[in-house]
C-alpha cells in the first residue's frame, strides 16, 4: 500500500465554504499516549517507534474496539522535534531488528512511515486507507476527520510521534558553517544575522506590546496558569518528570533568548507520541467512550510577504483563521466553552485567541485578559490543557484536552467553571495551522 | 560582529554583487517589490517581467529584539546583541534584518529612520547593514 501525502483539497483554508458538510458525523472516542522523555535514551522499547505502536494500542483499547476494526490510519511521517539523525552516526541496528524493518533503517527511530507502523502493528488487518499529514497532529486531525467523512474509512486512527535526540539542534550545521549560500543567509527564519527560533514570534510580541502599551511581565500569570494546568495533565512532561510549578518571580528571572521572550516562553522539545480513535457518528455509539463529535475544522495557510511575518500579517491572518473556524462549525464565539489554541511559543496565544474574539476579546486585550480569572475553575478558562508551556513540545496536548473535557475525563484538570460542550484547538503557527471545532453533541 | 561568508546563489546573485558595488536592490514585477530574492520564475509569470531595482537605501525600524542565544556559532562572542527589523521607505512591507551596528543592545528607538551601509562578511561577500540617521 502506497502511502500519499493529503492533498491540499483536503483542508478548508479560505473563507466562504459555508458549513463543514461533515458537521456532527465524525467523532473521536479513543485517546492513546505514551510515556514522555525528554530525549531517546537509546533503547528499541522507548524509540518513537515503540511509543506510537503503544498509543495507537491504548486508543484502540481504549475505545474499545477490535483492532481488526481500524480501516484506516493517518499519521504524520516525520517526528522530529528539531533534531536529525548524525549522518556520521551508526544507526544502531539492534534497535531497528527488534522491530520488522523498512527499507530505512530510521524508519521508527528518526521517522515513521505507514509501512513501518503495519508491519508492527500485525493486529490491523483491515487496514485499508493510509495517508500522511504534515507537521503535527492538528493537520493529522483535519486529514482524518475529512476522510472519515469523506467516507474513505470509518474507523481511523490518528497519530504524530515525536523523537528528540540528544544536543542542540540548529547550533551546528549550518550555523557552524564558515560561508553559508546567500538564500540561506537572506531567507526568512534562520539567517545570518543568528535569530534564534522563537525570533519571529519575540519579534511580533515586541510589535504587540508597542502597538498596545502591553509588556512581558504580563504574560506571567499566562505562564503560571499553564505550568498548573500542564502540571494536572498526567500524560505530560512536567507533570512526569518536573513537577515544578512556575510562579511569576521564577518566569520573570528567566534568562532572555531574544528579548521579549524569555526561556519559558519557549517550549520544551520532548519526545511523546499519541494516537486517536476516530469514526462515524453512527459507529461511536456503540464504543467505550463519549463521542466527541467534530463540528468543523479550518486551515491557515497564509505566507509572510517579507523575510518574516509582522504583528499586521500575524492578526491579519488569524481574524480570517477566526472567521474560517466559526464558519465551518456554524458556530459563533459566544458558543465556546472554553480554547486550547496553540502556545509553543507562549507569545503565539494571544494573536490566535484575539482572532477567535475569544470572550468577547478585541485586539490587543488579551494580556489584560490574563489577569482576571482565566483557571480552569472559572468563568473564563484559558488553555486548560496548558498547551506546549504546561507539558512540554508535543502540539497535541491541546486536542487531547478538548476530548477528554468534553468526554469528562480530565480528572484534576477538568473546567468546572463552564460546561465543557464546545471547544477548539489547533496551531501551530498564526501563518499556516489546522483548527477543529469539538462537540458535545453532533448539533 | 563579522557575519558568516556568503556564497551568493545563482538567482540572488545580482543582489549580491549590488551590495558589493554599495547598491541596495530588490526584485520587482508590475510595479510590486519582491524581497528576500527568489528565482523569478516564482514571482510573477515565466519570470520574464522581473528587474532589479535600486532602492533608496532609506528605511525605518519596524521594532526589534535583543538576542541572548544564538544558534550561529560566530555570533556568539557578540551576544547580546541587536536584531531589527528595517521596512524599505519605498514599501514598508519589504523588510530587512539589521544588528544596527553602532546602537548599543535595548537601546534601539522603534520607529527611527535609519540608512544602509554594506558590511564585509567573513570572505569579503558584502551584505546590507542599517544605521541610525543622525
Amino acid at each position: 500500500m502506497t502511502t500519499q501525502m493529503a492533498p491540499e483539497s483536503m483542508y478548508r483554508s479560505t473563507e466562504g465554504l459555508g458549513v463543514w458538510p461533515h458537521r456532527g458525523k465524525v467523532a473521536a472516542v479513543g485517546i492513546g499516549h505514551s510515556p514522555t522523555a525528554r530525549r531517546w535514551d537509546g533503547r528499541a522499547e522507548t524509540s518513537v517507534g515503540a511509543q506510537s505502536i503503544m498509543a495507537c494500542r491504548q486508543a484502540i483499547a481504549d475505545a474499545g474496539v477490535d483492532p481488526g476494526q481500524v480501516d484506516g490510519i493517518v499519521l504524520v511521517p516525520v517526528t522530529t522535534t528539531g533534531a536529525h539523525w548524525d549522518a556520521d552516526t551508526p544507526v544502531p541496528m539492534d534497535v531497528v531488528n527488534a522491530f520488522n524493518p523498512t527499507d530505512n533503517p530510521l524508519d521508527g527511530i528518526g521517522q515513521l512511515s505507514a509501512e513501518w507502523l503495519l508491519k508492527n502493528m500485525p493486529e490491523l488487518t483491515n487496514v485499508k486507507f493510509t495517508m500522511y499529514a504534515p507537521g503535527c497532529m492538528s493537520a493529522a486531525i483535519t486529514v482524518a476527520a475529512q476522510a472519515v467523512g469523506d467516507g474513505l474509512a470509518s474507523t481511523c486512527l490518528v497519530l504524530k510521534g515525536w523523537h528528540n535526540l540528544e544536543g542542540r539542534y540548529n547550533h551546528g550545521g549550518i550555523s557552524a558553517a564558515s560561508e553559508v549560500p546567500g538564500s540561506f543567509a537572506l531567507s526568512p527564519g534562520r539567517t545570518l544575522w543568528g535569530a534564534p527560533g522563537c525570533y519571529g514570534t519575540a519579534l511580533q510580541f515586541a510589535q504587540y506590546c508597542t502597538k498596545y502599551g502591553k509588556h512581558h511581565d504580563m504574560m506571567a500569570p499566562f505562564m503560571e496558569n499553564s505550568r498548573r494546568n500542564g502540571l494536572l495533565f498526567p500524560e505530560g512532561y512536567w507533570a512526569q518528570h518536573r513537577p515544578e510549578q512556575l510562579p511569576p518571580e521564577d518566569y520573570l528571572s528567566s534568562r532572555w533568548i531574544a528579548k521579549p521572550a524569555n526561556l519559558f516562553d519557549n517550549d520544551i522539545p520532548i519526545m511523546a507520541s499519541a494516537a486517536y480513535l476516530f469514526t462515524t457518528a453512527e459507529k461511536a455509539q456503540d464504543m467505550a467512550q463519549k463521542p466527541v463529535y467534530i463540528l468543523g475544522h479550518a486551515s491557515s495557510r497564509g505566507t509572510p510577504r517579507s523575510i518574516t511575518p509582522t504583528l499586521e500579517e500575524v492578526e491579519a491572518e488569524t481574524d480570517s483563521t477566526g472567521r474560517k473556524i466559526y464558519e465551518a462549525a456554524g458556530i459563533t464565539p459566544d458558543d465556546l466553552s472554553f480554547e486550547n489554541m496553540y502556545d509553543g511559543f507562549a507569545q503565539f496565544h494571544q494573536f490566535h485567541i484575539e482572532g477567535l474574539r475569544y470572550r468577547g476579546m478585541q485586539r490587543g486585550d488579551a494580556l489584560d485578559f490574563y489577569q482576571t480569572d482565566i483557571s480552569i475553575e472559572g468563568p473564563n478558562p484559558i488553555l486548560p490543557s496548558g498547551g506546549n508551556i504546561g507539558s512540554g513540545r508535543s502540539r497535541f496536548w491541546m486536542h487531547t484536552d478538548c476530548i477528554q473535557q468534553i468526554q469528562g475525563r480530565a480528572g484534576a484538570r477538568a473546567v468546572t467553571g463552564v460546561k465543557p460542550e464546545i471547544a477548539v484547538s489547533g496551531g501551530p503557527m498564526p501563518l499556516g495551522g489546522n483548527f477543529t471545532v469539538w462537540s458535545a453533541t453532533p448539533n | 560582529m563579522v557575519k558568516q561568508g556568503v556564497v551568493p546563489d545563482d538567482f540572488n546573485k545580482p543582489f549580491f554583487d549590488a551590495a558589493n558595488e554599495g547598491r541596495l536592490v530588490v526584485q520587482s514585477c508590475n510595479d510590486r517589490l519582491y524581497f528576500p530574492p527568489r528565482p523569478a520564475s516564482e514571482i510573477c509569470g515565466e519570470g520574464e517581467s522581473v528587474v532589479w531595482k535600486e532602492m533608496s537605501g532609506r528605511g525605518t525600524i519596524y521594532n526589534y529584539c535583543v538576542v541572548y542565544d544564538c544558534p550561529v556559532a560566530s555570533l556568539k562572542e557578540d551576544l547580546p546583541f541587536n536584531l531589527a527589523v528595517i521596512m524599505l521607505d519605498e514599501d514598508p512591507g519589504i523588510l530587512m534584518y539589521s544588528h544596527l551596528p553602532g546602537t548599543a543592545p535595548d537601546e534601539v528607538p522603534v520607529g527611527a529612520a535609519v540608512r544602509v551601509i554594506f558590511e564585509e562578511t567573513a570572505n569579503g561577500q558584502k551584505v546590507p547593514e542599517w544605521v541610525l540617521v543622525e
